[in-house]
C-alpha cells in the first residue's frame, strides 16, 4: 500500500479544514470500499481523514414523519434498529442484506451513498423514498444526488452528515444479488406515499435512478399485473461479465413486480 | 502513529505506520499468525477477528481504526488443552480440511451464534456469507456451527 498521513478529527469542521489543507485527501468512513481500493493500489491519496471520531455523524432518529440516519451509522445498526424496523421495514431489510455480516459491521450509509457504486443498495432507497442528503454545506434532494458512475452532486471536500428518509405508508425492496459479493445486479425499491408510488432502481444503469414509466403504471393501477406489458429499454444499461444490459432490463421488471407483490402482501 | 489496543485481554502501546492494516499488526507485530489472509479483495473472511465484540475483516481495517479498541483473535478464545466449544465442534464434526479458512470461520461462527437465538442450517449458511472455504463444500462447517451452538448453550464467548 502507498504511504499516506492518517488523521482522526473530532468535528465536521475540523475534518473539512484538514481536507482543505491537504494535497490529495480522501475521507475514510467504514473503509469497506476505500481500504480494498487502497490495498489494490487503485488510489494514492496523500491524506486519509477518518470520520469515525465525529460523534455527531452517528445515530438514528425517528420523528416528524422521517427517519434520519447519521452518515457514520453502520449497516448493522440500521438493520438491527427497532425504530427503523418499525418505521421503514424495507430500509432495515435492505441494510441487513448488504454484503456479509463483517462488511455490515463496518460499512456506513454515508460511505455507501457518497461512493455511488452502480451496484450499491442504499442508493435505491435514497431515490425511491425521496430522501434528502444533508451535508456540511447544504441539503441535496435524493432525485438530484446520483449523477453517474461513482459520481454524485457532492463537491470535493463536502461531507455528508446525515440522510433523511420520509416514512412511506409501505415500501419493499427486492434485489437480484451477485452470488459472490451480494452487490445488486439489479435492485428495485417500490414505495407508496398515500397513493403516490415512487420506484428506485439500482444496479441497472451507471447510477441509481427513478423508473418513471413503472411509477406511472403503478400510479394508475397498483398491482403486479399492471407491469405485465411494461417495456424497460436497456439503452445505457450496464453490460459486464455479471449480466448483459438486456438481462438487467428484464431483471428490473421482475424485481419491480416482486417488490410490488411484497408491498401489497405486507 | 501511537496507539493503544487490547488484544486477547492484553493491552499494547504501539507506534505503527499510518497505513498499517489491522491484520498486519496482529500477524507481523504481535505474531498472532492464527488470523489468516486469503485474498486481497475483502471477500474470503479468513482474516475475521472480533473488534469490540463484532466480527470484522481485519484485512479491511487500518490498525489506526482499532485505536482504543479491544480485539479478540482465534488465539484468544481457547487453548489446546481447553478448546472453545466452537473449536471442539469443528474438530468433532470434521468441519475443516486444510484449515486455512477455519480461524475466520470459527470467529464468525461465535459472533453469529452469540447474536441469534436458535439458528437452523439455512440461517448458518446465510450467516457465513462472508467466509469462503475452498475445501469442504461447507456441509460439515454448517454441521459444526450447529453443534457449536448446542455446545455453547447460552451466549458465552
Ligand atoms: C465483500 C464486500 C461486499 C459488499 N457488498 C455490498 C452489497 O451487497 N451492497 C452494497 O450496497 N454495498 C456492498 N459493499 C460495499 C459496502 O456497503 C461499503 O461499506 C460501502 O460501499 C462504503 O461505505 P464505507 O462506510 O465502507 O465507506 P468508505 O469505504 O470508508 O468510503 C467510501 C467512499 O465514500 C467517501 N465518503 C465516506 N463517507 C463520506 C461522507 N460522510 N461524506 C463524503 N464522502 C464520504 C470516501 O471518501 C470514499 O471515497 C460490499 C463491500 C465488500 C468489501
Ligand atoms: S483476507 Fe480475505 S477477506 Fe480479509
Ligand atoms: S478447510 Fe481448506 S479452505 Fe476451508
Amino acid at each position: 500500500m502507498y504511504q499516506f498521513n492518517y488523521a482522526k478529527p473530532a468535528t465536521v469542521a475540523e475534518a473539512a479544514t484538514l481536507y482543505a489543507n491537504a494535497e490529495d485527501p480522501v475521507f475514510l468512513s467504514g473503509g469497506q470500499t476505500l481500504i480494498p481500493t487502497l490495498r489494490q493500489r487503485l488510489a494514492a491519496p496523500t491524506d486519509v481523514i477518518d470520520l469515525s471520531g465525529i460523534g455527531e455523524l452517528s445515530g438514528i432518529a425517528v420523528g416528524d414523519g422521517k427517519v434520519t440516519v447519521g452518515a457514520f451509522t453502520r449497516h448493522c445498526a440500521v438493520a438491527e434498529s427497532a425504530e427503523v424496523q418499525a418505521a421503514i421495514p424495507a430500509l432495515a431489510d435492505l441494510a441487513g442484506r448488504i454484503g456479509d455480516a463483517q462488511v455490515r459491521n463496518c460499512g456506513t450509509i454515508g460511505g455507501s451513498v457518497a461512493n455511488s457504486d452502480p451496484a450499491a443498495d442504499y442508493p435505491a432507497a435514497v431515490v425511491a423514498l425521496g430522501a434528502t442528503v444533508r451535508t456540511d454545506k447544504r441539503s441535496i434532494s435524493g432525485d438530484d444526488f446520483f449523477r453517474d458512475l461513482f459520481e454524485t452532486a457532492l463537491e470535493p471536500g463536502e461531507i455528508i452528515t446525515s440522510i433523511e428518509f420520509p416514512i412511506p405508508d409501505r415500501a419493499a425492496y427486492r434485489k437480484f444479488p451477485n452470488p459472490a459479493s451480494r452487490y445488486a445486479v439489479v435492485g428495485v425499491m417500490v414505495a407508496d406515499f398515500g397513493g403516490n408510488v415512487r420506484v428506485g432502481v439500482t444496479g441497472a444503469g451507471p447510477c441509481a435512478f427513478r423508473a418513471r414509466t413503472i411509477e406511472d403504471m403503478l400510479n394508475a393501477n397498483l398491482s403486479t399485473s399492471a407491469l405485465d406489458g411494461v417495456e424497460v429499454p436497456d439503452a445505457g444499461f450496464n453490460n459486464d461479465l455479471h449480466a448483459s444490459a438486456e438481462y438487467r432490463a428484464h431483471l428490473v421488471k421482475v424485481m419491480a413486480r416482486r417488490a410490488v407483490s411484497d408491498l401489497l402482501g405486507a | 502513529m501511537n496507539m493503544t489496543i487490547t488484544v486477547n485481554g492484553a493491552s499494547h502501546q504501539l507506534d505503527v505506520p499510518d497505513n498499517e492494516l489491522l491484520v498486519d499488526l496482529l500477524r507481523e507485530r504481535l505474531r498472532l499468525t492464527g488470523t489468516h489472509v486469503g485474498c486481497d479483495t475483502s471477500q474470503c473472511g479468513a482474516c475475521t477477528v472480533h473488534l469490540d465484540g463484532r466480527a470484522v475483516k481485519s484485512c479491511s481495517l487500518f490498525a489506526a481504526q482499532a485505536d482504543g479498541g479491544s480485539v479478540t483473535t482465534i488465539e484468544g478464545i481457547g487453548t489446546p488443552g481447553d478448546l472453545h466449544p466452537m473449536q471442539r465442534a469443528f474438530r468433532e464434526c470434521h468441519g475443516l480440511q486444510c484449515g486455512f479458512c477455519t480461524p475466520g470461520m470459527i470467529m464468525r461462527a461465535i459472533d453469529l451464534v452469540a447474536r441469534s437465538d436458535g439458528l437452523d442450517g439455512g440461517a448458518v449458511r446465510d450467516g457465513l456469507e462472508g467466509n469462503l472455504c475452498r475445501c469442504t463444500g461447507y456441509h460439515n462447517i454448517v454441521h459444526a456451527v450447529l453443534k457449536g451452538q448446542e455446545l455453547m448453550g447460552g451466549n458465552d464467548e
